[in-house]
């Protein structure tokens, strides 16, 4: 479960092209879809390369989850239903260092809500949701 | 979903349109707009609004029923949620077909039109729809086409009833986001844009007010909008800068407000148009986006991207400039984004983070630079076809109140989002 009380996040549900995504963040790893032709990451997975256009390019590759916070709002008055609980919360969009163009949501799990550090550094994690699956998260670098 | 977007002008290098002023607006009909559907009144659900203004727009080009050979229409009616499981009425309301959608044969069966080769009712939003219905007159699909844009709003509060923010689940691209509070529609990534535009450029929300109170003002003088119907009165400073905050810095008077309304317009060639009743309005060109960012959010840099590459899509196709539009409605649906048009089709040589000292200049319609002469969607409500409907008036010379003293030749409109939108270029003459 979140470490943010109230928090019930929607579970994620793998699909083919996204199984291995998930599978990763179950083994507490952040594997990513990289274009071997072009050196290009990908997320959230695709079904084709948005550079070269090759559905037949990616390999899946561990990336190192280390990132820095771009913008970040508060959450007050959400319509989805697993988050009215743990109102106000924040919501945050990562960069990722190994690649600034990749960018992931986060609601900085240990930081008050409106107390973001913009541009400070954050670090992988993972949290449980109610299916089991786990999902990647984000924290402040301490 | 729309599965053909072969029709679409989104690239660059394609060139002048090939049917550049051989097609034209030559009729427009708005039916009336309430906050939300009561549930009760047949003529002012979806349907009967959809006939309202397919008949006004008929009536407006001084066509008959008979001329229509082409009807086209968009199932992105903002319904959010289907009428079911409540009670359906006698026909032809017994489906969600009239109640929150009025499809092609919907239409056709219940106008009686008998001359009807064309038929879509599965196109994109108006943005797009428009370009899609010049196109379709363009390559002979049709002669003359009937388009109507309904949007929809029955009772609930909004985003609350969407199936996917009840879902313990997040299915699919959803997993993506979901988890972490990101909900669906424009508001967030749009949002989160914005906030990286005030970041680069120094700027704060307070900077949208001036747009916000010239949207509202130029909205009470459009007779058949919301707030001229149902609110009349203006905002000032204060009650935007004190607004219901939404999300933060977004408040209440940022967000278009949902609305039940349809309009219509009629597109056939310039020849046809030649003796009908309204004078013609050319379409110059028409124009699309239809990407979406990276990664997870759209960013500042490519919206930006964007909205550059897609004024370059306009100034190719129509052979003009940005010194060549006079008037310029892009859309509104959030007061945030709408910046990203004006700066990237440079509307009045505004370059990237002017915006706000150019919305602090004097927009007034009567002005010397009336941006969204049309009041926009947060001045008439989220009905959209305002975007066009103002351009052809403002072409037309009819707009009364808000009619431009600027020239008045050539008009830009279009909607949605910088990364998904199409827009059309008018002008009163065909070349």
């Amino acid at each position: 479960m979140s470490t943010i009380p109230g928090l019930e996040r929607p579970a994620p549900v793998p699909n083919e092209l996204t199984q291995p995504f998930w599978d990763g963040c179950n083994e507490r790893r952040l594997v990513l879809q990289n274009c071997i032709v072009c050196a290009r990451l990908h997320y959230p997975p695709a079904p084709r390369c948005n550079k070269c256009g090759s559905p037949d390019s990616f390999e899946w590759k561990e990336v190192e989850g280390k990132g820095h916070i771009d913008v970040f709002m508060v959450i007050r008055d959400s319509r989805i239903r697993g988050f009215r609980s743990a109102q106000p919360i924040n919501f945050a969009v990562i960069t990722l260092d190994e690649d600034p163009g990749i960018n992931f949501l986060s609601n900085l799990p240990g930081t008050p809500p409106g107390e973001v550090p913009v541009g400070a550094p954050v670090e992988l994690i993972f949290e449980e949701t109610s299916n089991g699956q786990l999902v990647h998260e984000w924290q402040v670098v301490s | 979903m729309v599965s053909d977007t072969s029709w679409m002008r989104n690239r660059e290098g394609m060139g002048i349109w090939e049917h550049r002023g051989k097609v034209a607006v030559v009729g427009w009909g708005q039916s009336h707009m309430d906050r939300r559907w009561d549930g009760v009144t047949m003529d002012r659900s979806c349907g009967g609004l959809s006939k309202e203004a397919c008949l006004k727009a008929i009536a407006d080009a001084g066509l008959s029923l008979d001329d229509i050979d082409g009807l086209i229409t968009s199932r992105e009616t903002r319904a959010e949620q289907t009428w079911a499981p409540r009670p359906y009425f006698d026909p032809p309301y017994d489906t969600e077909d009239g109640l929150t959608y009025a499809s092609a044969d919907w239409i056709q069966r219940e106008l009686g039109l008998k001359n009807v080769k064309y038929l879509k009712s599965d196109a994109p939003y108006i943005g797009p729809m428009m370009g899609l219905a010049a196109q379709a007159v363009g390559d002979g699909l049709c002669e003359t086409a009937l388009v109507w844009y309904p949007m929809v709003n029955l009772d609930g509060r909004y985003g609350h009833n969407n199936p996917q923010n009840i879902n313990q689940e997040a299915p699919g691209n959803t997993a993506f986001t979901l988890p972490w509070g990101y909900q669906n529609g424009a508001m967030f990534n749009n949002l989160v844009v914005f906030l990286q535009y005030c970041q680069k450029y120094g700027k704060t929300h307070d900077g949208l007010a001036p747009l916000c109170l010239n949207l509202r003002r130029n909205g009470l003088m459009t007779d058949w909008g919301y707030y001229a119907l149902h609110e009349p009165y203006q905002l000032t400073r204060e009650d935007y800068l004190n607004g219901r905050v939404i999300e933060e810095p977004l408040v209440i008077y940022d967000c278009d407000r949902p609305v039940n309304t349809c309009a219509a317009f009629i597109f056939t060639t310039a020849e046809r148009a030649q003796d009908l009743r309204q004078k013609p309005i050319y379409v110059l060109n028409h124009a699309q986006n239809n990407g979406r960012g990276r990664s997870t959010m759209a960013t500042l840099d490519e919206h930006q991207q964007a909205v550059a590459s897609l004024a370059r899509k306009m100034w190719e196709g129509s052979g003009l400039g940005p010194n060549d539009v006079d008037v310029f409605n892009p859309y509104d649906g959030y007061l945030t984004f709408t910046q990203q048009f004006l700066e990237g089709f440079q509307w009045h040589g505004v370059k990237w983070g002017e915006a706000h000292d150019f919305y602090a200049d004097d927009i007034r319609a009567e002005g010397p630079h009336p941006f969204l002469s049309s009041g926009g969607n947060n001045g008439t409500g989220r009905n959209r076809a305002v975007l066009f409907a103002d351009s052809i008036q403002q072409l037309r010379g009819t707009a009364g109140p808000r009619q431009v003293s600027v020239r008045a030749e050539t008009a830009l409109a279009g909607c949605n989002t910088p990364d998904s939108c199409g827009f059309m270029m008018f002008s009163k003459h065909p070349s």
